[in-house]
């Protein structure tokens, strides 16, 4: 039986399961015992959880299971005791076989493979049937079970109650265990990486220029300094110039100036920017901001002016986060209490004075933390310097040059089809992971600062 | 001799003053004249718009933009409303202390030494520092800070934070101060502190007071305005007010009957 038609048998098992409990609970009603602890509804679903769950578990460990039961039987065959030693020509001929069964008529590549064909029709349907009928068999027992216990005292309410806990505890830990997946497999293949390339020359060395090769080269060309410092230019410097100035600009004209009707209209919309996607970004940042610049540095004499240069991707990247600054500086100034505003246009100070003297000073660690943010999120953005920063590993400070940063670098490294096993694939993961543990970092120091400083003035 | 209380010249005075939030109406043709020599309190039940009348006379409640106030109120004889007036300037010379102590997170120094620099009224680092070392002592709290005016004023005790508040009021050398409860949030102890500060700067300064606390007022006003339902029913010398008072409403409120 294929998975769907069993899923479907299942859901069918489960409503009859549910429509009977729930009838046997409604007969202690109509035979009048009033003290009924729960709604019949909760004794039908108590019924058909017990119907589906049990066998929903043995479905997903069984799927994992019988393929290596079908070839461990094959293996178990006489035909395939003459089979190569060679463990991995031989994973190739059972795989083969494999699909023959699942697509017979399908030409084979190893003439082994065809003779096998049969012997894992014949094994998998064995297991198949063997499989749905266990299942069949869960799903009848537990709902038995669960039907026996129906009686007026008996606490389906909370037992459901409890299932459904369990099921929202499950929901709420796969985005971590997922995260902890990512971050063990990042460890795992640079601790690779690292294997293969010392760590000194990684973090230190100032010549990146991996080739494709699977062969370890001598080191020096893994030096990612021009990508750190890439990526730094670009989105610490650049383009946190354009977006602290204005973002905080902005956000002290609307916490401030703004009539409130104007502030109601304006913050949504300063939102919604934030959630443009960034490779429309990248696309105004490459094909108009790039070229514009290009011409002006040839305007003003600048000779090595390039078409793909930090500052193109830094400005436009700078306002990009401009609403996402705006909004945290935003948060941070209005949290300052009314009261300072007041204690300091008492004194007679304008209201720019007191904006600069009294406000920002007192919103300055919420505003640090807001741009800690920002920088966490430049420096992990990837469409805009794909697009726009080019690919030259370029150790300068000439914001016209081209440079590169890691994110471009991780997106050049894994396109094109390479070995998995070569250091220039697994250089990705370095990279990847040196960018989780700093973008962490940032994050953490940058929340513990917004949340000491909302502490201050609770 | 006797002359003096002939002489007396008013500092502020208000005529009419209506004070509306939107549509409604919080302060109905309030007329008072505040002079140099006496401390005012205003005293009424809860909700009755001292706070509001207060606010008028150095325009704090420009700040609230649904706020509107009809009326004359004039300092040294010059209506504040007049176009011609700097809210600014105004500000300067009728200083503010509020209900919460509401020091700037500076240090000690800065917070009294904002206002001189705002205004530019010190010439140098050294007129400066007589200015804070000035308003602190004459706020009574130099001997407490001297050896620590680089920490931040947000670190003191409420009572010295509101001591603090009131040396910055005065750092920028005012000609009238006023009070919204400037005791409310402190112990008896500092409350007592501040009650003999406004004795001290009685003279120097107009002082106005808004206080709940009737003793407080007896203790530290001269004159005495009573707050009823946004209308003044009576002002005048605060001894005679508290042992006879002229109207019903006041005797009422005195004696604890309401509010
Ligand atoms: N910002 C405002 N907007 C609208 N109405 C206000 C505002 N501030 C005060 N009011 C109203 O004006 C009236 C007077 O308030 P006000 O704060 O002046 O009273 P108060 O005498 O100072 O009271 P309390 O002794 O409790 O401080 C009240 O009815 C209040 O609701
Ligand atoms: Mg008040």
């Amino acid at each position: 039986m294929t998975g769907p038609a069993i899923l479907l048998l299942l859901l069918g098992l489960g409503l009859i399961s549910w429509i009977f409990g729930r009838a046997k609970a409604n007969r202690f009603i109509t035979a009048g015992s009033k003290n009924l602890n729960s709604l019949p509804n909760y004794h039908g679903w108590y019924t058909a959880l017990w119907a589906i769950v049990p066998a929903l578990i043995f479905i997903t460990i069984w799927s994992s299971v019988s393929p290596a039961l079908v070839t461990d039987s094959v293996l178990a065959n006489p035909a395939a005791a003459e089979l190569t030693d060679n463990g991995f020509k031989r994973g190739a001929i059972l795989s083969e076989a494999r699909s023959i069964a699942n697509n017979p008529g399908q030409k084979a590549f190893n003439p082994e493979a065809e003779q096998l064909a049969p012997l894992y029709a014949k094994a998998q349907s064995y297991y198949d049937i063997v499989g749905t009928l266990a299942v069949i068999l869960l799903c009848f027992a537990g709902a038995a079970y669960a039907f026996i216990r129906i009686r007026p005292d008996f606490r389906a309410r909370k037992r459901v109650e409890q299932v459904v806990m369990i099921v929202l505890l499950v929901a709420s830990l796969i985005a971590i265990v997922a995260t902890i997946g990512i971050v063990a497999s990042l460890i795992f293949e640079s601790a690779r990486f690292f294997g293969m390339i010392s760590p000194i020359d990684f973090f230190f060395g100032t010549e990146w220029n991996p080739k494709n090769t699977s062969v370890a080269g001598d080191g020096e060309d893994f030096g990612a300094i021009p990508l750190f410092w890439g990526t730094i230019f670009i989105g610490a410097i650049i383009a946190m110039v354009i977006a602290i100035p204005f973002g905080l600009m902005s956000a002290v004209y609307l916490t401030q100036y703004a009539r409130p009707s104007f502030r109601k209209w304006m913050k949504p919309i300063l939102e919604v920017l934030a959630g443009v996607p960034t490779v429309v970004y990248g696309y105004f940042a490459a094909l108009t901001v790039a070229p514009a610049l290009r011409d002006f540095a040839a305007a003003i004499g600048i000779s090595n002016a390039t078409s793909e240069s930090a500052l193109a991707a830094g400005l436009v990247m700078g306002v990009m986060i401009i609403p996402f600054v705006s909004s945290m500086a935003d948060d941070s100034i209005a949290a300052v209490p009314s009261s300072m505003r007041d204690g300091s246009l008492a004194m007679g100070a304008t209201k720019s004075e007191t904006i600069k003297k009294v406000l920002i000073p007192a919103a300055l660690p919420g505003v640090v933390g807001g741009v800690l943010l920002a920088v966490s999120r430049a420096i992990g953005e990837t469409m805009i310097v794909v697009m726009a920063a080019g690919l030259a590993a370029n150790l300068t400070a000439n914001p016209f040059a081209s440079v590169t940063t890691v994110t471009t670098q991780i997106v050049q490294l894994l396109t094109g089809d390479s070995d998995f096993n070569s250091p220039k694939v697994l250089a990705a993961f370095a990279l990847g992971l040196t960018l989780f543990i700093v973008t962490l970092l940032l994050n953490l120091v940058a929340l513990h600062i917004v949340k000491r400083y909302r502490e201050a003035y609770e | 001799m006797t002359t003096e209380t002939t002489t007396i010249t008013n500092k502020m005075t208000t005529r009419n003053v209506d004070v509306f939030y939107g549509e409604k109406q919080a302060i109905n043709g309030v007329s008072i004249d505040i002079d140099m020599e006496n401390v005012t309190a205003f005293i009424g039940p809860s909700g009755c718009g001292k706070s509001t009348f207060l606010r008028t006379m150095n325009r704090m409640n420009d700040t609230i933009p649904s706020c509107r106030v009809t009326g004359e109120i004039t300092l040294d004889g010059e209506d504040i409303y007049a176009p011609s007036m700097d809210v600014v300037q105004l500000r300067a010379r009728v200083g503010m202390v509020f209900q919460k102590p509401n020091p700037f997170p500076k240090s000690i120094y800065d917070n009294i030494a904002y206002g001189p620099r705002i205004h530019g009224l010190a010439s140098g680092k050294e007129e400066l520092d007589r200015i804070v070392e000035k308003s602190l002592q004459r706020a009574g709290l130099w001997a407490e800070v001297k050896d620590r005016l680089n920490e931040s004023g947000t670190a003191l005790s409420g009572g010295q934070q509101q001591r603090l508040c009131i040396a910055r009021a005065i750092a920028v050398d005012p000609e009238v101060i006023l009070m919204d409860e400037p005791c409310s949030a402190l112990d008896p102890i500092a409350t007592a502190k501040i009650e003999e500060l406004i004795h001290e700067l009685r003279g120097k300064y107009a002082i106005v007071i808004v206080t709940h606390n009737m003793q407080q007022a007896a203790r530290v006003s001269q004159r005495t305005a009573f707050f009823h339902l946004g209308t003044m029913v009576e002002y005048g010398d605060t001894s005679e007010m508290f042992t006879n008072p002229q109207e019903e409403r006041t005797r009422d409120y005195i004696t604890g009957r309401y509010g």
